[in-house]
């Protein structure tokens, strides 16, 4: 019952912005929204069913945004035939000699462990460098101002959605073997640091996804907006709607995509209820509310903990994915921890940790609130600077501020949630 | 003599400016620190302490300059160092006060205070950029350089200038004697002494008597005032910025984690360490190389192993290697 009145009064914020402001917003909320429920369940997953201190939301969400470009892009030959086989080889010269060092650490013992491991990464490192460093300049020399990187893979854009989730899900399962198992604090470090270093690889690998010049232009999986207001079908259509062509055509546009979010939101929904009351959900609450009592009784809590982080992490890579089809560019300067990774901790808390609908209830309110908390704070701002002398420096200041106001309106209801109602909106039951 | 010009390369582009981050990371990581050993949890609101206490100095660093304040060669903000202290002090007393202490009362889970951190560094970043904005800051006034390039070079002769800049040895001075004032008041003073107590283990502290309230209020103060001077040490030698500050959180938390939670002499190690492999792996090596290094076997390259924006990297990196092969860090850590 609860859920239901929740919900409704979600879908009427979204309904009220659409009649208030216009369609095209409200499904701009929308499509967002279902983005970051699909965000939330993700962390949700992790924080709410195992307990795992994930603060590293932003890089798996980077993850699946670089597979849309990796998978959907079309190649770019030159700069394949310039560098792609260095690349290549390069990229496995250095597993190999991570592999090896690995490999020297396990099978020796004594001082020729210390120093064999280190010889091994050094020449290793330096034969790395040796082959990738020619094969990067010469891929980013091949038409900086439009490509300079090897492009993608020229696949329906549609696939990069599940490779967005194998790659957030191979990163996870590099950080949760390091990890897991150790205190808690020091996943949440490390996860943080592991986000840093996926933007940071973003913005300089070139060669990779052109950096801060950016990736535009990605295939779409709906029509473009130009091609439905030359159908003259579509213009007739959209006429007995009474709406004149450019309005429909991007409202339809919007909408297919909503489907397509939806679809993903709602099938991966399905499978977490299904996790969650299956015996394997009960027994991993059973790790999260007493680690020691489940060791006693037989469960591997480590290789529990990895899985549900690889599995988390996954959905946050498909979301990625989906959210960098939806803008149809990578932008790796636009990504930010407070919005991309702790926006969606406090969506799982505001929703309640622990129960699947509550992610997801909380993913399209605090969407809602962070889209409308400028305007919002803009009109309270006017009221307040309203006596004040027009030009008066503190009047300019205070309206320049509103653009900040998102960041202090979300830790006070973080904060009020924690306190007031620290189970959430929908408790886990 | 081409050693020597080698030395002087070494100095001047890796030692002295990792010295200086050091100091900065180790005041920055003690913070983390003692809040990890009396109040035990991560601090996420760190960063942004330390920005809120640095835009305060900020503030009064301009207030003072408009009055026409200035203490010749040095930096007017080391004068407005207590205001920015007192701000950061009141807002965060004020945060314990509201925030914190409810759930201390609760005996909450660590990692629901973590999460509660979160929430006040939210609130902190948006006052950051609501009071002063989201741009950046240079507020280093006074005279530049101790040394210049150019002096040194004439003085010694040598090709290599060594730079020694103004804030980079206020730096060190204010830290050591930051240190050395925290270490006195934990090691000799009857409240650093109950600090110390309550941290080793808080129920034998609480029958000794010791007041919880009060050591979690000196705790406090000290961290706030650590804040602040690593904030405007930091923000002297670099720029005030609130993204920058923020993102300071992963080298100070590496710093910490990597010397050991709540052991405030590995804080101080843990920041020379990241701040060191940070610039070193970061630095291009080919200038001191070409010194040291007989002709024939002069490298091509610029012999940098990581370009300077994999800094955070780095810290990663250092992070992880100590984790997995000493996980309490190189100082045993949780006792203060």
């Amino acid at each position: 019952m609860r859920t239901v009145l929740l919900f409704g009064a979600v879908a009427c914020l979204i309904l009220g912005t659409g009649f208030l402001q216009s369609w095209n917003s409200a499904l701009l909320i929308l499509n967002m929204g279902l983005i970051s429920a699909v965000m939330a369940l993700g962390v949700n997953l992790q924080w709410g069913l195992a307990g795992l201190f994930n603060v590293g939301v932003m890089g798996f969400v980077a993850l699946g945004g670089l597979a849309v470009v990796l998978i959907s892009m079309p190649p770019v030959g030159a700069a394949w035939q310039a560098g792609g086989g260095g690349i290549l080889l390069g990229l496995v010269l250095g597993a190999a000699t991570i592999v090896a060092a690995v490999l020297v650490w396990a099978r020796t013992s004594g001082k020729l462990r210390g120093w064999g491991t280190a010889g091994v990464l050094l020449i290793g490192m330096v034969i790395y460098r040796m082959v990738l460093d020619p094969s990067v300049e010469a891929v980013e020399a091949v038409d900086p101002a439009l490509a300079g990187y090897l492009g993608g893979l020229g696949l329906p854009v549609l696939l990069a959605w599940p490779v967005g989730g194998v790659l957030a899900a191979g990163a996870a399962y590099v950080i949760g073997k390091t990890a897991l198992g150790l205190r808690s604090d020091y996943l949440a470090i490390a996860t943080l640091g592991i986000a840093e270093i996926v933007i940071a690889i973003l913005k300089n690998e070139d060669w990779l996804a052109r950096g801060v010049k950016n990736v535009i232009g990605l295939p779409r999986p709906v029509p473009y907006e130009v091609d439905l207001q030359n159908d003259p079908a579509f213009v007739e259509r959209a006429a007995g709607f009474g709406l004149d062509a450019t309005t429909a055509s991007t409202i339809y546009v919007k909408i297919e995509y909503g489907l397509l979010f939806a679809a993903v939101l709602i099938v991966l929904l399905v499978l977490s209820q299904l996790a969650l009351n299956s015996p394997w959900g009960r027994m991993m609450r059973a790790i999260r509310d007493n680690e020691t009592a489940a060791r006693a009784m037989g469960k591997d809590v480590t290789a529990r903990h990895l899985q549900v982080f690889i599995l988390g992490s996954a959905i946050c890579g498909v979301a990625g994915a989906m959210m960098t089809t939806l803008d149809g560019q990578l932008t790796p300067g636009s990504y930010q921890p407070l919005r991309y990774t702790f926006l969606i901790w406090v969506m799982v808390i505001v929703g309640g940790s622990g129960n699947n609908l509550g992610a997801v209830l909380g993913g399209f309110l605090i969407w809602f609130l962070w889209v409308q908390v400028e305007p919002m704070g803009h009109l309270l701002m006017s009221l307040i600077t309203a006596g004040m002398a027009d030009g008066s420096w503190l009047k300019a200041h205070l309206l320049d501020s509103v653009q900040h106001m998102r960041l202090l309106t979300m830790g006070i209801i973080l904060l009020l949630v924690l306190r007031l109602n620290p189970r959430g909106l929908l408790p886990e039951r | 003599m081409d050693l020597l010009n080698g030395v002087v390369a070494l100095a001047n582009f890796v030692l002295i400016p990792a010295i200086a981050y050091g100091s900065q990371l180790a005041l920055g990581a003690l913070g983390v620190t003692l809040i990890y050993g009396i109040l035990r949890f991560s601090n996420f609101a760190h960063g942004d302490t330390m920005a809120v206490g640095t835009m305060v100095t900020v503030l009064a660093t301009w207030g003072l300059q408009a009055m026409g304040v200035s203490l010749g060669p040095l930096p007017t903000a080391l004068l407005a160092i207590p205001i920015g202290i007192l701000g950061a002090t009141a807002l965060v007393l004020l945060t314990d006060k509201y925030v914190y202490k409810f759930y201390r009362a609760q005996k909450a889970k660590p990692v629901i205070l973590v999460i509660v951190s979160m929430g006040v560094m939210f609130i902190y970043n948006g006052l950051t950029r609501i009071i002063i904005g989201p741009d950046d800051y240079r507020f280093a006034d006074g005279e530049r350089f101790v040394i210049s390039a150019r002096t040194f070079r004439d003085m010694t002769g040598l090709e290599e200038g060594l730079a020694l800049r103004t804030t980079q040895v206020i730096t060190v001075i204010t830290a050591i004697a930051v240190v050395a004032a925290l270490f006195w008041f934990l090691n000799k003073t009857r409240t650093g002494k109950s600090m110390r107590a309550f941290s080793d283990n808080e129920d034998l502290a609480l029958l000794s008597g010791i007041n919880p309230e009060r050591v979690v209020l000196v705790t406090w103060l000290i961290v706030a005032s650590l804040a602040t001077v690593a904030g405007v040490l930091y923000g002297l030698d670099k720029s005030f910025k609130a993204f920058t500050y923020f993102q300071l959180l992963l080298p100070i938390f590496a710093a910490a984690i990597v010397g050991g939670l709540g052991n405030p002499l590995g804080a101080i190690a843990g920041g020379f360490v990241i701040a060191f492999s940070e610039v070193g792996i970061t630095y291009a090596w080919k200038k001191v190389l070409v010194y040291m290094m007989p002709p024939a076997l002069e490298p091509d390259g610029l012999v940098q192993i990581l370009s300077t924006e994999y800094k955070f990297a780095v810290s990663f990196v250092i992070l992880v290697i100590v984790l997995l092969f000493r996980p309490t860090g190189l100082f045993r850590g949780k006792s203060i």
